[in-house]
């Protein structure tokens, strides 16, 4: 038995690293998991997210920007509709991507599939799951996105070379709604709480410079539409495709930071509570 | 003398004012098969998650492996195996793929895992279901994946908590046999069960747990000894007539436990005491003999039945 013994003990080495007990640097195992999981069941659930921003740029664009025409952009620019409206429905595809894997499919793991359960009594740590599902979420969501580019790309509706940072930053549009979905979501117990969540999605899409410029709204507006993420995402993409650039977008990106490292602390901090009590 | 590899001393979990567990101490050797007998909510369930490093203690000393849950629960649970009471089986994957992945949550190397769930699949007999949907299989073959899953990461300890509940018996011997090859290789075993056939196939020692507290610790035939008569007679007077006859069997055997539906009378010799009762006139509706069982110790030392 004294092999046994020495197995069983804890080396002197061991030391106590609090971190560890949160994340074990495996992120990618739930990532994994969640592409077996696609791959085998609910590949067709995903293809139908796709083409629902690409409907609205053909409808709204296309369709309602020869009625309209051309239009000034926040920085004064001119341009037609459908390149005013595309950066928009951009963010908006990454924002559904994320938001769909996050809140719904989170959602149904956590309280009927047991998933989490399973995983966290093995070696991964809270933030390997929130990390990882938040991660593959961010990955629906860009790949929503690299679609809609190109056929931004086949309309000639990115104006400017600045488009190709639109990638990176439709990325960390995607991981700031993921991260900030699952926190909500983890909070969550009942399908009628879920349907909130669709509730203030809806009117965000519409209303966040999507369609129009903000400077429709009265002041006050403005100030509540600005104080909600989409616009900041909304932004951000339009003046990467339209090529008005400036210093002042990086307010847009620590935006999202912000978001991204809530959303995070506040799952981990829910997964904990909620599995490793 | 080896190390336990499970000690717990005193240990407390509390939810607001409630007690699940109340002060519970025991102490699991290396190759041991131990087991917590009780009826549901004596705080079995609460027990094996603390041990199982996902529940933190409210009070009271608790070591796995010689490491403390609280400061080292993933290099804990990462030699641990769990089959919890509730399937919790990946039902978005196939049978093999759940292996696979369970197996990449421990960190483990790809191409060992494949291995692994080639080897387990067997072990589980379930070689020809690899490719089957979780949900398509029966309630053993759900059991036989959760214990193979359980050993994907080649657990120094494996819990299991009420591994048979809901099992038809012939499911449920093919697990106890798997079980008891887990136990012959020299896996540690550590279950709570609420049969008390379970616990006497598959426990070296078990502790008796009521209310979150221990009644009485000890192996099988030793509680059985220590808390009740060598055989038992059960007889049915129907339902109105049983405490009724029960005043008049005053003498007879070493003690009588009156239930709602039968009489139990414990003696060293459970003939001799019927043909004592049908000498004094009474006959009873049924009667069978047997030998002494865990659920006579639970309802000498609870009063109570296990399972109700």
């Amino acid at each position: 038995m004294s092999d046994l013994t020495q197995r069983d003990l804890a080396p002197a080495s061991l030391r106590v690293r609090p971190a560890r007990s949160l994340y074990a640097g495996n992120a990618r195992a739930v990532m994994f998991r969640g592409w077996r999981a696609t791959r085998s069941t609910n590949w067709l659930v995903m293809v139908s997210g796709f083409f629902e921003p690409i409907f609205y740029l053909l409808a709204m664009g296309i369709g309602l920007g020869t009625l309209v025409g051309d239009v000034s952009t926040e920085g004064g620019q001119v341009v037609p509709y459908a390149a005013f409206i595309a950066p928009a429905l951009l963010a908006v595809a990454a924002m559904n991507g994320a938001i769909y894997d996050s809140t719904w499919n989170v959602f149904f793991k956590m309280q009927f599939a047991r998933l989490y359960e399973g995983m966290l009594s093995t070696s991964l740590g809270p933030l390997d799951v929130a990390l990882g599902e938040i991660m593959l979420a961010l990955l629906r969501g860009a790949l929503y996105a690299v679609g809609f580019q190109i056929v931004m790309q086949a309309l000639g509706l990115n104006l400017s070379w600045w488009a190709l940072l639109a990638l990176p930053a439709v990325l960390l549009i995607a991981f700031g709604f993921a991260s900030v979905g699952m926190a909500i979501t983890s909070y969550m117990k009942t399908f009628q709480q879920m349907d909130w969540i669709s509730f203030v999605m809806l009117p965000m899409f519409l209303f966040s410079a999507t369609f129009y410029p903000i400077t429709v709204y009265p002041q006050w507006l403005q100030y509540v539409i600005q104080a909600l993420p989409l616009w900041h995402g909304v932004e951000l993409v339009r003046g990467l495709t339209t090529g008005a650039v400036d210093w002042g977008m990086l307010w847009h990106v620590l935006y999202y930071a912000v978001m991204i490292a809530i959303g995070l602390v506040f799952t981990t901090k829910r997964l904990r509570a909620l599995f490793l009590d | 003398m080896s190390q336990p590899v499970i000690v717990a001393r005193d240990l407390v979990k509390r939810y607001g004012e409630f007690a699940a567990v109340d002060g519970i101490s025991f102490e699991v050797a290396p190759g041991e098969s131990f087991g917590l007998l009780g009826p549901n909510g004596a705080g079995k369930s609460t027990t094996m998650r603390m041990v199982g490093a996902v529940s933190t203690r409210t009070a009271g000393d608790l070591t796995i492996l010689g490491l403390d849950p609280d400061r080292f629960g993933p290099e804990i649970r990462s030699q641990l195996g769990v089959v919890p009471q509730a399937d919790n089986l990946d039902t978005e994957l196939r049978v093999r793929e759940n292996l696979l992945v369970y197996g990449r949550y421990f960190g483990l190397p790809r191409k060992l895992v494949a291995e692994r769930a080639d080897e387990l699949l067997a072990f589980a007999q379930l070689e020809d279901k690899g490719k089957a949907k979780v949900d398509s299989l029966s309630g053993g073959m759900k059991r036989r994946l959760t214990i193979a899953r359980a050993l994907v990461n080649d657990p120094r300890v494996l819990l299991l908590d009420e591994p048979t509940t809901g099992l038809d018996p012939q499911a449920r011997h093919i697990l106890w046999d798997r079980l008891f090859r887990l136990k012959e290789q020299g896996t540690t075993l550590l279950l709570t069960t609420h049969y008390m056939d379970e616990a006497e196939q598959l426990c070296d020692r078990l502790v008796v747990v009521d209310k979150g507290t221990i009644m009485a610790e000890g192996t099988p035939a030793a509680l059985i000894r220590r808390y009740s008569s060598r055989e038992v007679l059960e007889m049915r007077f129907g339902s109105d007539r049983n405490a009724d006859v029960a005043g008049r069997l005053a003498g007879i055997g070493d003690r009588l436990e009156v239930l709602p539906d039968r009489i139990l009378v414990y003696s060293e010799n459970g003939e001799a005491e019927l043909e004592r009762i049908t000498g004094a006139g009474l006959h009873p509706i049924t009667s069978l003999v047997r030998r002494s069982s865990l659920e006579d110790v639970f309802l000498r030392l609870t009063g109570r039945s296990l399972i109700e």
